[in-house]
């Protein structure tokens, strides 16, 4: 045999093979892995996410788009070298036919990368690295969450609508980080403002003391900062001891409070943050939501319960418009990319990059909610900057 | 980011004297979190790994006794302490004698190994009983006041009084190790183990006592950094590393080279921080390099 009429043959048999099942897919389950971080930090995270994402199955009588669904489960740990591996598993071992994962986004940037080239759908519950909808962007890779851009643009239209000029801003010197940063200057300039300067500490370092008192020494109109879990605890909690919240305004891209607030306790009281979701949202659809949510897992449902539930609507749109045949993929990656998506948080587009487009709240801490008070931005939009699709 | 960053910031004189005190008592904290390091690794000659955990341990001991605590006994940010010293001395007590006194004559790695499985197993355990959420804790109120800086910056008491604990306790560990009996003992266990035991000292007994008190030290921290840091899963994988620096640049086995450097690391991360934030996190590290090429030994070679 030569070579070329072996590849011929080899082709042929893949593709005998590729056809039979697609016949008989309709009928077989649709593969879901979930490829989340079951423990670490991030733990409580992945359960939410895995919970919204089961709630919307649930509701939909254990099918999306028709399709009874089997669920794989691989804890990513947040271990970025260990991200590769854990994703092939989904795809080789398991055959997944989507991935749904996941918070760190390290991780996701590996998942991103090998979805890529596999061509293996995959729908990005949290992590919220630009790149993932930018340089790194492709057909069959979707979001539900945010870019980092997004809450620190949002925040940013805030500042200057306020009326601050001087703005110093603070952050971990990693990719979430700059970038939400980034979204805040460009907004904040943009609005009249100018931001004087950038302060930054080595992650996960919460010695903030001595950029605290850089702070002081400046006087910034406003200071913006992104942290997020037990350095946000910290951060709000010093900047509150060092008696700047009478002094400087504090003001942060939403996870400086979300989750925290029993934790921060009175230092966190008023602090105004922008996100895509706030506890409070006064609509029909995520009162029904939250309620659901409640009664089905005795907690109460946060941002990324939401995300993971938008994420189980975006594939049911899609497999509802080719009546579950995963096989047509080209037509279920449009429909995914033109459905509106009647989220909690309100309505939700995909933009050209897959990412979403969303309303970005204007958010006061009181109590242990983050309640909104308007509308920072409506139908906020990613740029999507270095994508080509 | 942008250049920004890179230009040189004025400092006045009270901005100056503000940030060495910042300097100062982080430099502190670092020593009270370090210095139960000090004594297992540096002068019992033990790799901890797990060094974190009990501080992590310390800090969640803080969050979760104190509702007990107050319950039973009337409460009090002491009483809380107190009970948390002696869970810990017992802790100590029972690691040394099922698991650390096996490692003495081992090597090295084996002695990591064994450490890092500890995290695992320390870690899973919080995330099972207390669960992964963030916690704050509240310093007693006597304590929760600041004081007025200049014009803008107040400072927590709390913090002024960690770092009287820590000068108090770096003086107390000194005068026992160097003035003391016991001290003496420790110091010749440390240098020649056999000779020691052959001189009808009860070796064995001695460094679990020394174990409990470097486990009871670091749970201590914990405890008392827990207002001031929060109370959050991994938290003290985050401290380990700054710990092992402080003891290596001290010396190993020195109760004042450890308090040197603590300081030392303190100026360097808190001058670093605002003069080149983009390289604050290499600035500590630097320090460490040239002092090893100054001196290999650390600061102070063991007393």
């Amino acid at each position: 045999m030569t070579p070329r009429f072996m590849a011929l043959a080899t082709a042929a048999a893949c593709a005998a093979a590729l056809a039979l099942p697609a016949a008989a897919q309709n009928t077989a389950k649709l593969k879901v892995g979930l490829m989340l971080p079951y423990t670490g930090t991030f733990a409580a995270l992945g359960t939410a996410i895995e919970n919204g994402f089961k709630l919307h199955v649930a509701e939909q009588g254990g099918k999306l788009g028709g399709r009874e669904i089997e669920f794989f489960k691989v804890d990513d740990e947040s271990d970025p070298s260990k991200a590769t591996d854990n994703v092939n598993k989904l795809i080789k071992r398991d055959n997944v036919d989507v991935i749904v994962g996941t918070v760190h986004s390290g991780v996701a940037m590996a998942m991103a990368k090998v979805a890529k080239d596999s061509g293996t759908l995959l729908i990005v519950p949290n992590a919220g690295a630009d790149a993932i909808t930018g340089p790194m962007c492709a057909k069959n890779i979707f979001r539900t969450s945010f870019s980092n851009w997004q809450p620190g643009y949002a925040t940013g239209v805030v500042a200057a609508q306020k009326g601050y000029k001087r703005a110093m801003t603070i952050t971990w010197n990693y990719a979430a980080g700059t970038e939400t940063v980034k979204g805040f200057t460009e907004a904040f300039e943009k609005g009249g403002g100018k931001v004087i300067k950038d302060l930054a500490l080595p992650f996960p370092n919460v010695e903030f003391q001595a950029l605290l008192t850089e702070i002081a020494a400046q006087k910034p109109d406003v200071v913006f900062a992104f942290f997020a879990g037990g350095g946000a605890v910290k951060f709000v909690k010093d900047y509150d001891a060092a008696g700047l919240r009478k002094t400087v305004p504090l003001m942060g891209s939403g996870f400086l409070t979300d989750g925290t607030l029993e934790a921060q306790g009175p230092a966190a009281q008023g602090l105004i943050t922008s996100l895509h979701y706030a506890d409070n949202i006064d609509t029909p659809r995520n009162q029904a939501f939250r309620k659901a949510y409640a009664l089905s897992y005795k907690a109460n449902a946060d941002v990324y319960a939401v995300q993971g539930y938008d994420a189980a609507q975006l594939l049911a749109s899609g497999l509802t418009a080719v009546k579950g045949d995963a096989s047509k993929r080209d037509d279920l990656i449009l429909a995914m990319k033109k459905t509106i998506i009647n989220s909690p948080r309100g309505k939700l587009a995909m933009s050209n990059t897959h990412n979403p487009v969303q309303d970005f709240y204007i958010r006061e801490a009181k109590g242990v909610n983050n309640e909104s008070v308007g509308v920072a931005v409506k139908a906020l939009a990613d740029p999507g900057r270095g994508c080509k699709m | 980011m942008r250049g920004r960053v890179g230009k040189p910031c004025p400092m006045d004189l009270a901005t100056f004297l503000i940030q060495c005190l910042n300097a100062l008592q982080y430099g502190l904290l670092l020593f009270l979190v370090a210095s139960g390091l000090t004594l297992i690794f540096g002068i019992m000659g033990v790799i901890n790994l797990a060094h974190g955990s009990f501080y992590m341990i310390g800090a969640y001991m803080a969050y979760a006794l104190a509702p007990i605590v107050g319950s039973t006994f009337g409460g009090g940010f002491f009483a809380t302490l107190f009970v948390g010293l002696v869970l810990s001395v017992i802790l100590g007590y029972v690691l040394e004698w099922v698991f650390f006194s096996y490692l003495y004559e081992r090597e090295h790695l084996q002695q990591v190994l064994m450490t890092y499985g500890l995290i695992l197993v320390f870690e899973e355990l919080r995330s099972l009983i207390v669960g992964d959420d963030v916690h704050g804790v509240q310093p007693p109120p006597w304590l929760s006041g600041t004081l007025a800086l200049g014009e803008v910056m107040t400072y927590p008491v709390y913090r002024l009084f960690i770092s009287a604990v820590c000068i108090a306790l770096a003086l107390g560990m000194y005068a026992v190790l160097t003035r003391t009996r016991l001290g003496m003992m420790i110091r010749a266990g440390s240098a020649n183990r056999e000779m020691v035991q052959s001189l009808g000292i009860d070796i064995s007994f001695l460094y679990r006592v020394v174990f409990a008190a470097g486990v009871a030290i670091a749970v201590m921290a914990g405890m008392l950094a827990a207002p001031v840091s929060s109370v959050y899963p991994g938290m003290g994988n985050s401290v380990l590393i700054v710990c092992f620096v402080v003891v290596v640049i001290g010396g190993i086995g020195s109760i004042r080279g450890a308090l040197l450097a603590a300081m030392l690391i303190g100026i360097v991360d808190t001058f670093g921080k605002v003069f080149v934030p983009q390289a604050a996190g290499v600035g500590v590290y630097l320090l460490m390099a040239l002092i090893l090429l100054w001196r290999p030994q650390g600061l102070f070679k063991a007393a």
